[in-house]
């Protein structure tokens, strides 16, 4: 017998396009007919692939196709993507929610799915008859739930308000609280979506610590979907990496995300947005909007940087109306998603006014002190006195390296890498004192 | 050499695997969501339970009315209270479990959308806690039966068929069960067929003997009538208590298997939508 304790073959899915409902019955009776006859579904035939930027083409799209994948026991996968990849589709297969259109998954144990914290809590029912009823929603038995009640209770925190209506409770506690009959579930194989984002940076720490408890200390099998890059790089032993539907890499964790995080950046010193499909974008564009990023050093472009080198980066903008103080700004981020360096125009010097027009920005740092590496830029720009979020906002806009210099060759640079990320000169003073 | 595998997803469910063990596993969440359903009508309201007895106390009181006195419908010369009560407390029940579980995909689809577990456990939990919303109603039935016979003195003569009360109850709560799978099915994608169920409903109270007896009726239309599976359940629940009405045993067998037959289908029905039904509700 192999560990394995997911296989995952051939899998796709389907979906309508537009609105459900409307034509259903025609459709449904035209599937109907084929069927009877014996003929494949005939809207099977032209589902087209997941590429939310294309117009469609069919009315059915393939959110998922080809998908093969194996997972062992006491692995754990991290599922990347960007938004609209199939990666939920995946999930709600994998945990029974929707069947798939093609294709099959085998599993070995139980399967928890939390593809939302605390499913099914009614808040007119106290802490305790929410844990029962969450936990057996999750499929606990009564008896299970009897034995680890206290330990729940003490790790969600919530101690004091057992017998107390969870509609009293802050979101945030209610989150602890489904989490808790969760982390106690002890499903040989967990799947989680997202539901970190959720909940105070000591909550994820400590949701993240229970994860990994989970798979090593026991051996058991954790699915996990995230956005959250550093997550992901601490947490997943392998790397599965959707797009537009299909599996575009599986593997080993970091050498991934970095990919992931560089691949809209393609070695380039500069990048033209507009003609990059890869970018991932936010923002209305109501005021402005970003032409392209560009990278170097002593005014030649270049990707390469050692400590102590200047970065000048180039930003170009087209204003499409006249704004009052907007921020521009740059952010560098390594691979893990960690930000070093927050440049922000209206720090440094105010931009008073843009008239419409195309700009070029430059912004020149000091020296660097990074470590060696692989580095992202995002950039944005945002009408400064608002109040929501940037106007155009683009997510590692382009990559750089820094590399080691032959000074640090001599020095064993590789092993603080992990333990930090940019350096601090100091002086050493040794003393014998006794 | 073959592996063993707990969990097999494919896009084709084989029509009679109903995953009944599954189901087995779950039954905890069944009785925390009966608990659930029964605890939280205490918690939201000032009278409670009370509006079990209020509801059916209303009605009857409105068919005294309206069918007894103003329409003069013979009641098989029953006291009319307890004619009329007799029938709105078993129709009840079954026209709870058919228009509650029928929107069971739709009214759940926030909790199905996130979580697996045997969507069967829902609708039978709705029939359960009626179950127990039945036997409050009951009570006021046997309590004003009581008060007839023993302080009116009004002749009526239990009959032994009292002891079938649980089957007219299985086939009342299966029936309703099993048309409200059926339906359940066809309301996440077709939701006009919510509105068609509610009126459809009160058409059937109305073609069933619940506001007038069996008796009434021309002989020659009978035979329609006993088609009418639960027809035989309230008339019999009427023999049974107050030993007036039709009761035969061979058709209430008919109604058992009618209803055998309707909630094996509706769960075949409810299974087949279950696997994909998040992407049409």
């Amino acid at each position: 017998m192999s560990n394995i304790v997911i296989k995952v073959e051939n899998l796709g899915k389907l979906y309508r396009l537009g609105e459900v409902g409307t034509g259903t019955l025609s459709h449904d009776l035209n599937r109907w007919w084929a069927k009877i006859r014996g003929k494949e579904d005939p809207y099977a035939l032209v589902g087209q692939i997941n590429d939310r930027s294309q117009a469609a083409s069919s009315d059915y799209v393939w959110s998922l196709k080809d998908i093969n994948f194996e997972v062992r026991q006491g692995e754990v996968l991290g599922i990347i993507g960007k938004n609209g990849a199939g990666k939920s589709t995946l999930l709600k297969i994998i945990s029974q929610i929707t069947s798939p259109t093609t294709g099959s998954v085998r599993g070995k144990g139980r399967i928890a799915s939390l593809l939302e914290v605390g499913t099914g809590m009614n808040p007119e029912l106290t802490a305790k008859e929410n844990i029962y009823l969450n936990g057996a929603i999750l499929g606990m038995r009564k008896k299970e739930i009897d034995t680890k009640f206290d330990e729940i209770i003490d790790f969600s925190g919530c101690t004091l308000y057992v017998n107390t209506p969870v509609k009293r409770f802050s979101s945030g506690m209610r989150v602890r609280l489904g989490f808790a009959v969760a982390a106690f579930l002890e499903p040989e194989i967990l799947i989680v979506d997202e539901v970190l984002a959720v909940g105070d940076a000591e909550f994820q720490k400590k949701a993240i610590g229970k994860m990994k408890d989970i798979s090593s200390g026991s051996g058991r099998t954790v699915l996990f979907v995230s956005h959250n890059m550093e997550a992901v790089a601490s947490l997943c032993t392998k790397l599965l990496w959707l797009d537009k539907g299909r599996v575009f890499y599986e593997g080993n964790t970091l050498e991934g995300i970095k990919k992931y995080l560089s691949n809209n950046v393609l070695e380039q010193t500069q990048v033209i947005f507009s003609e990059s499909k890869v970018i991932s974008r936010s923002g209305e564009k109501r005021f402005a909007t970003l032409k392209s990023i560009s990278i170097g050093k002593n005014n030649k472009p270049t990707l390469s940087f050692y400590k102590g080198d200047k970065i000048e980066i180039n930003i170009e903008v087209e204003i499409k109306q006249k704004i009052q103080q907007p921020e521009i700004g740059a952010a560098i981020s390594n691979f893990k998603g960690q930000r070093f360096h927050h440049l922000v125009s209206s720090w440094e010097q105010q931009i008073e006014e843009l008239k419409p027009g195309v700009y070029k920005i430059k912004i020149s740092t000091d020296t660097i002190s990074l470590y060696p590496g692989d580095y992202n830029i995002s950039c944005w720009i945002r009408e400064y006195v608002s109040t929501s979020g940037s106007d155009d906002f683009i997510d590692n806009a382009i990559g750089f390296h820094v590399l080691k210099s032959e000074e640090q060759m001599t020095k064993q640079v590789n092993a603080f890498i992990d333990n930090g990320g940019v350096y601090l000169e100091c002086k050493w003073d040794l003393q014998q004192v006794q | 050499m073959e592996e063993k595998w707990d969990l097999v997803i494919e896009p084709q469910r084989h029509l009679f695997d109903l995953r009944l063990k599954t189901l087995w596993k779950y039954r905890d969440l069944l009785v925390l969501f009966v608990k659930r359903d029964i605890s939280l009508v205490y918690k939201q309201t000032i009278l409670g339970p009370v509006w079990f007895f209020l509801q059916p106390v209303m009605t009857t009181v409105i068919y005294v009315f309206v069918f007894g006195n103003i329409a003069s419908i013979s009641t098989d010369g029953l006291p009319k209270p307890l004619f009329y009560l007799s029938g709105i407390v078993i129709w009840n029940y079954f026209s709870d479990c058919f228009i509650q579980t029928s929107d069971t995909f739709v009214k759940n689809s926030d909790i199905f959308g996130k979580v697996y577990f045997p969507r069967l456990i829902t609708p039978l939990s709705v029939i359960s806690s009626g179950i127990i919303k039945f036997f409050i109603q009951f009570v006021l039935f046997i309590a004003l039966y009581l008060y007839y016979i023993l302080l009116q003195g009004v002749a009526v003569q239990p009959q032994i068929e009292i002891l079938l009360l649980p089957i007219f109850l299985i086939v009342m709560s299966l029936l309703g069960l099993g048309f409200g799978l059926i339906f359940s099915s066809l309301t996440t994608k077709y939701k006009d067929l919510k509105f068609l169920i509610q009126f459809g409903v009160q058409l059937l109270m109305y073609a069933t003997p619940v506001i007038y007896p069996l008796s009434t009726i021309p002989e020659k239309y009978h035979l329609y009538f006993k088609l009418n599976p639960i027809t035989h359940v309230i008339e019999g629940f009427k023999f049974a208590f107050l030993g007036r009405g039709f009761y035969e045993s061979t058709w209430l067998l008919y109604s058992v298997g009618f209803t055998a037959i309707i909630l094996l289908l509706g769960i075949v029905i409810f299974n087949r939508t279950e696997k994909d039904f998040m992407d049409t509700v």
